[in-house]
């Protein structure tokens, strides 16, 4: 077959889908800290430790609860993880957001932003210092074991599967949020709290229960993460500043935004895989760095 | 707020400083690793508590100016006194770059644009050769100050960190109480007002940026000489985060804040360092507790009990 | 008679000046500094199991040498170059340490060395990995004890072509230690009539690798070499295993791993691998004596090469002090060098570059029937004797072996 800038078209479309899949997955964590700032104006570090807390509890679920109650066959299967862990992590966080965030809104961001970085170090920091730095192993659910093969490219299921699951997730998300009642009054909330409160709405419950579904969101991505990734403590700060940047760059108001920035970092990603390996970390940056230059509030971002 | 009283504190803690190699208690390299944070911290606190910008990228400018000394005094020999100079000048430089892309924007896109700014030049630390990658430049030497005071005793070296301690402190003071620094104070208080005013208010934001890239070159100039190697851990996003954990910690807008920040954090990290996990933990939490119950900081709190400037 | 009386007399001095010179023992105890990772990457490989290593050394010495006291401190590197080296200096400045024990991560291990060297106090290398730490970076007080790079490549390249499998393609984490891994491993496959046919260079610290693993399977390579370490390797095997190239045509090769890694991963997926350690704990009977000994101590899990190095690497420190009755530096650097160590776990010399050579192994990763506790990883397939796994004197960049002084 012929080359396409030296490498086949096969592979170039095999690295364009595992690029897609990257960034399904980008776009899942990065919509749950774009609903959290576009609607509450918190900058939500502790997203990263939230994801790594879903891998965790997925992983805990199958090996470790059992023992711990002294039922040592009890183990939390797969599907009712993705369900249970999320909502967990939810009640956790919005724990958080009664007890601290709360006492801080009326201040400056940057405070909202250093009390979730520094309760991020302290729940990685007890994970690790509980697990270890090397993590444990989650095995692919049976279920989605094996893939497809076409020519020499291998698909595993389970990946198929998350960029199903995330696609229709971030769809969904968006579909409340832009175009439910439920949805609008949220938007009202954070445009003018005071005269929503003054109709009779429940403002700060509102604020509160999105809060917990902005971090139930990202430790969902995390269980769907657990069987793909090695669990460690540290997963999520590896990836806290990648998902931020895309945030950034999407326009930190937009739920469409950080959508589709995922989607097209993934790929780009991808790409710079193949074409430029090395830097393939540092793309991500380069590309927040044009972007913000040329359009400020980011791609669809409205200015506040 | 009375400035006489911050001028005495100041002199007598200098002056106690002067006599730490004299005893046995404290020991003196710990206290250097600490200047050299302190004069990091103290350009975050620059440009925070005074400009009122929160920037995510600092460690770009320590770790350029790191790199730059090591590289300096390691190939071409030359006196310690020139290498932190021209790493300075490096810093400097790489500060009014950013400083140009960055400054147009507000806020948390502000803080991204340094991030990424400074993941850039983390990239290119790995990549280029000189820097050595992850295993960095190792055993820098300290070199004779002026061509004759050799560096290498640990007491020499004492001083003469201390020394570049005191320049940093002068400069940040001159800084503040400028008329220059009167006009950053009005930006960050009320910057339509300012502009209003006939202030050009992103030459000041950008010269602010500047200076204190510098400042934070100072730092990581230093601390290359006196740990005698740099490494990627200099260019890293932790280290601009521990630089603004510092500032919080110690007091935003104080000038003792940045070196009592410094000094408490390089502490923990000694201190707990043999205890696991349990270093980031207490760090965490620290940021918690000072963020949620304590934000005027250490010396902040001191400062605003006594009605004092510190 | 007046002879003999002068000839008492001097013989008194002289037994007396000889007496005080040899039983030099600097602040009149002996102290070993564990400068190690205790809470980063590389805890599990070396951390605080080096630390209780060292102890049950110290322990199995007696406690004391030539009446002195041991006394054995700790400090914590996070492998970070910086916390290594003024660790490093406040234990010997401050703490008075005679000796530096562990410096895994091979930045961390430089710093110390640097320090040690300026500081003439001997520093035992067991964690880390690269060769120059006893070729172009070597110095007179380093001993690099259980495995270097050079041994890897060596080992696992030459006995996995020989297995048959000649075409390579090399997974390689961007840095100075993947691309040594590379380049040594390569020579080994192109001299033993094998071919490189292709690599690709990932960041470190990456967290997805499907797209690597993806350049390597359209390479159709026999073998996919991993050049990298920490979670960088364990990453690459995971997701190996999960886009299906366990079991297939092309087989894994992890350049550098320790059970610890095949701990956290589990054998289902590992099942097979093979990877060349400087020690394992399932060898000998001296090996599985001092394992059961040191699992009672550390939560049921064996030791690595590391963490048996340091244990290793302690006793024989020890008894270099007691036989040359003085922990001067130089002195004892001279008896290790000159004295070949036998001492049931490892047997074999240190060089004049500071090298251990002693045998390396082989392993091949059991599979789950096979396995019979989370501590039965894998066989010995084969032991690589010492001259094999150790780069030749008359390659060396060392120049204590060249004699030409770096400038």
């Amino acid at each position: 077959m012929f080359e396409l800038l030296g490498i086949s078209p096969q592979a170039l479309t095999s690295q364009l889908l595992i690029g897609l899949i990257n960034g399904s997955f980008y776009a899942l964590l990065s919509l749950g800290l774009a609903v959290i700032f576009g609607l509450l104006n918190v900058i939500n570090f502790t997203h990263g430790a939230l994801y790594m807390l879903g891998a965790m509890f997925t992983w805990i679920g199958l090996t470790q609860l059992g023992y711990w109650i002294g039922m040592p066959d009890l183990e939390v299967p797969y599907l009712l993880a993705l369900v249970l862990v999320p909502l967990i992590v939810g009640a956790m966080s919005i724990v958080i957001e009664k007890t601290m965030l709360k006492r801080l809104y009326h201040l400056d961001h940057l405070y909202g932003l250093l009390l979730t970085f520094g309760l991020a170090l302290v729940i990685e920091g007890l994970f690790r210092h509980w697990f270890g730095a090397l993590g444990n192993s989650y095995p692919v659910p049976d279920m989605f074991r094996g893939g497809m093969r076409v020519s020499e490219l291998f698909i595993p299921w389970y990946r198929l599967w998350v960029v199903g699951v995330a696609l229709v997730v971030c769809f969904a998300t968006w579909y409340f949020i832009e175009r439910t009642k439920l949805g609008s009054l949220l938007r009202a909330g954070t445009e003018n709290p005071r005269l929503l409160q003054a109709l009779g709405v429940n403002v700060p419950l509102i604020i509160t229960l999105t809060y917990g579904a902005g971090c139930a969101l990202a430790a969902f991505a995390g269980v769907l993460a657990a069987p793909i990734y090695q669990v460690t403590a540290t997963m999520g700060s590896n990836l806290i500043i990648v998902v931020f940047a895309v945030v950034v760059i999407g326009g930190m108001g937009s739920i469409a935004g950080s959508i589709i920035t995922g989607l097209s970092l993934g790929v780009i990603e991808g790409l710079t895989k193949v074409f430029y390996p090395q830097a393939s970390s540092v793309s991500i940056f380069v590309i927040m760095i044009i972007v913000l230059l040329l359009k400020p509030a980011g791609l669809f971002g409205k200015v506040r | 707020m009375n400035t006489t009283v911050l001028n005495k504190v100041t002199i007598v803690i200098f002056l106690l400083l002067t006599l730490v190699p004299f005893q046995d208690v404290v020991y003196d390299l710990f206290l250097m690793k600490v200047f050299c944070f302190a004069i990091f911290a103290a350009s975050v606190n620059l440009l925070l508590g005074y400009a009122g910008l929160l920037s995510f990228g600092h460690a770009a400018f320590f770790g350029t100016a790191s790199y730059v000394t090591a590289h300096i005094m390691k190939e071409w020999g030359l006196t310690p006194e020139v290498g932190i100079f021209l790493g300075v000048v490096a810093s400097t430089a790489l500060g009014y770059v950013f400083g140009l892309l960055a400054i147009r924007r507000q806020g948390i896109y502000f803080a991204m644009i340094t991030l990424a700014l400074a993941q850039v030049v983390y990239f290119a630390a790995t990549q280029m050769p000189f820097t050595n990658g992850e295993d960095g430049i190792q055993g820098v030497p300290r070199g004779e100050l002026f061509g004759f005071i050799d560096l290498m005793p640990s007491n020499n070296m004492y001083w003469f960190s201390l020394a570049v301690l005191m320049l940093a402190f002068v400069l940040i003071q001159r800084v503040v109480q400028s008329p220059f620094g009167q006009v950053l104070k009005s930006i960050r208080e009320n910057e339509p007002r300012a502009i209003s005013l006939g202030y050009n208010v992103d030459r000041y934001k950008l010269m602010a940026f500047t200076i204190s890239a510098g400042l934070a070159g100072l730092g990581g100039s230093l601390k290359s000489l006196v740990l005698q190697l740099a490494s990627l851990g200099d260019v890293f996003w932790h280290t601009s985060g521990e630089a603004v954990l510092m500032t919080i910690l110690g007091g935003i807008g104080t000038l003792w804040g940045p070196m009592i920040g410094a000094a408490v954090i390089v502490n923990l990290q000694n201190y707990l360092a043999n205890l696991g996990g349990w270093s980031t933990i207490t760090t965490g939490a620290i940021f918690v507790v000072c963020v949620l119950a304590f934000r005027r900081g250490i010396v902040g709190e001191i400062s605003h009990r006594l009605k004092i400037r510190l | 008679m007046k002879k003999t009386l002068l000839a008492q007399i001097l013989g008194a001095a002289f037994v007396m000046s000889a007496g005080t010179a040899s039983a030099q023992i600097s602040d009149d105890s002996v102290r070993i500094g564990v400068l190690t990772d205790m809470s980063g990457i590389y805890s599990a490989v070396e951390g605080p199991g080096a630390l209780l290593a060292a102890q049950m050394a110290v322990e199995d010495f007696g406690g004391e040498v030539m009446g002195k006291k041991i006394i054995v401190t700790s400090a914590d590197t996070q492998s970070k170059a910086d916390l290594s080296g003024s660790q490093a200096r406040e234990m010997i400045d401050r703490d008075k340490v005679d000796v530096l024990m562990g410096n895994v991560s091979t930045s961390s291990a430089l710093a110390a060395m640097e320090v040690a060297d300026q500081r003439k106090k001997i520093a035992f290398v067991t964690g880390a990995a690269s060769l120059p730490i006893t070729n172009e970076r070597c110095n007179p007080y380093t001993v690099h004890y259980v495995y270097d790079t050079y041994a890897l490549a060596h080992g696992t390249a030459s006995a996995v072509v020989a297995g048959g499998k000649k075409s390579w393609f090399f997974v390689t984490a961007d840095y100075a230690f993947g691309h040594t891994l590379q380049r040594d491993a390569s020579s080994v496959v192109n001299a033993n009539g094998g071919k490189v046919l292709g690599s690709v260079a990932h960041p470190i610290n990456t967290t997805d690798f499907a797209s690597y693993l993806a350049q390597a399977q359209s390479s159709g390579a026999e073998v996919i070499a991993l050049a990298n370490a920490g979670g960088d390797t364990i990453g690459s095997v995971k997701q190996a295993a999960e886009l299906g190239i366990m079991g297939s045509k092309q087989t894994v090769v992890p350049l550098l791993m320790f059970i610890s890694d095949i701990r956290a991963l589990g054998l289902r997926e590992t099942q097979g691998m093979n990877f060349t350690v400087g020690w394992y704990w399932d060898f000998s009977n001296a090996n599985r004596d001092f394992s059961k000994r040191f699992m009672a101590r550390f939560k049921d899990l064996a030791p690595t090469s590391v963490q048996a190095g340091v244990y290793s690497a302690t006793i024989n420190y020890l008894k270099a002090v007691q036989a040359t009755k003085t922990d001067d530096s130089d002195k004892v650097m001279a008896y290790l060098k000159a004295t070949p160590i036998d001492d049931g776990l490892f047997k074999g010399v240190i060089r004049a570059d500071g090298k251990f050579q002693h045998d390396m192994y082989l392993l091949q990763v059991k599979s789950p029937k096979e396995s019979k506790n989370r501590n039965d990883v894998a066989s010995v397939a084969r032991v690589i004797p010492a001259a094999e796994g150790s780069l030749p004197l008359a390659d060396s960049k060392c120049y204590l072996v060249t004699g030409k002084k770096p400038s």
